[in-house]
């Protein structure tokens, strides 16, 4: 899919997920098969722009970028509510329901939202740099999440009004 | 509008013909529909539509019913639907709301899942009142409704002729639901799974999808997805 570059930017976001168990273990068959048709259902979903995916690969699971038992979730969305409607009205919220079987819980952020120029694609070293200013900040226009949201235009107010101080 | 003026315009009983038919159809709805379907003249119903978009309880738009455009096509009719906002009332004032989200909040943060859907399963198993499971879709459909889910008929996959399968406008857990969806959307699946009964006739499956609530149930003999 090609994307326009768009003046009000996309959302991008990042999720990290420590496996409770390996990959190939028969415990984490019910996530590994519901990998590709979820996979599927993001691409064709309203909004989407882009996700990581591994080189020779359907998705990013292989890449441990954040550690070995780690696997990582990053994309790129017109829309905040695309985004929402896809993690929590799609097939996708059956896995994220099941996440406590497979996934080990978080205490710090482990998922984590910012707006990019439209027709930017955020690198992996690029979306950990976004969830650790979350971790150590808390909520900003740099890195915030659903719960605490910023739109295009605020983020931009807000972050061209720090560029100016400086 | 304070949410209990916006409930007092209910207690006309047109107008609460009409609100409940526009709220049924989930989609918008013209003025001489919604006449027909509460049995009153167009210029009362429009009236009365007024009054309710005017309290925030429906929300008006306007669109060719035709479907066609340009010359000829007539000018756009006055649609309804209903207003997105929740109305709640509660005397003397009591706030569950924000309980709720504590509560979720804290079950969130502890990861506590199994356990809320153990309760929720619980309780759906007490409400339905009964040691059988439920005999089949049309009565899961009474007892849906007596709840506020809202449910209607479907074909499954939006496919004519599948299997019907039984899908929710609304969601009784909206707001909370909002903030804390796996959390709560899981509770609410293990509520109905409970309130249906386990194998049973019909059985819940997680479906989730925008604008309505994340649960279908169906004839447990329909295996394929």
């Amino acid at each position: 899919m090609t994307e326009a570059p768009h003046a009000a930017g996309h959302l991008a976001q990042l999720n990290v997920a420590t496996l409770l168990h390996p990959f190939d273990d028969p415990r984490m068959t019910p996530f590994v098969e519901m990998l590709d048709p979820v996979n599927a259902a993001a691409d064709a979903a309203p909004g989407f722009v882009w996700r990581l995916v591994e080189e020779g690969a359907a998705d990013a699971t292989g890449l441990r970028p954040a550690g070995e038992d780690v696997v990582v979730n990053l994309s790129v969305w017109r829309t905040q509510e695309a985004l929402w409607d896809f993690a929590y009205r799609s097939g996708h919220l059956e896995v994220m329901r099941r996440r406590r079987e497979w996934f080990a819980r978080h205490v710090e952020a482990h998922m984590v939202l910012w707006w990019v120029p439209g027709g930017h694609l955020p690198t992996v070293g690029e979306a950990l740099e976004r969830l650790a200013d979350l971790r150590a900040h808390g909520p900003s226009p740099r890195a915030f999440t659903f719960a605490c949201a910023y739109t295009a235009a605020e983020a931009a107010q807000h972050l061209g009004t720090v560029e100016a101080v400086r | 509008m304070k949410d209990i003026d916006a409930i007092a315009v209910l207690q006309d009983p047109v107008r609460r013909r009409l609100y409940e038919y526009v709220v049924a159809q989930g989609r918008e709805v013209g003025r001489n529909e919604a006449a027909e379907a509460a049995g009153v003249a167009r210029t009362l119903a429009a009236h009365h539509l007024d009054k309710l978009t005017q309290v925030g309880l429906l929300e008006s738009g306007s669109r060719r019913l035709t479907g066609r455009s340009g010359p000829g096509a007539g000018r756009p009719a006055k649609v309804y639907t209903r207003a997105r906002v929740e109305r709640s009332v509660s005397l003397p004032a009591r706030d569950y709301r924000t309980a709720a989200e504590l509560l979720a909040e804290a079950a969130e943060q502890a990861g506590l899942d199994a356990v809320l859907c153990a309760a929720a399963r619980r309780r759906g198993e007490g409400l339905r009142g009964s040691a059988a499971p439920c005999g089949g879709l049309e009565e899961a459909m009474e007892t849906l409704a007596a709840r506020g889910y809202e449910p209607h008929v479907e074909a499954s996959g939006g496919v004519e002729g599948g299997a019907p399968v039984v899908r929710m406008r609304n969601c009784p857990f909206h707001a909370v639901a909002e903030r804390f969806p796996p959390l709560v959307c899981g509770m609410n699946l293990a509520l109905l799974e409970g309130l249906i009964g386990a194998d049973g006739p019909v059985r819940a499956r997680m479906d989730a999808r925008p604008g309505e609530c994340c649960v279908v149930l169906e004839d447990s003999k329909n295996n394929e997805h």
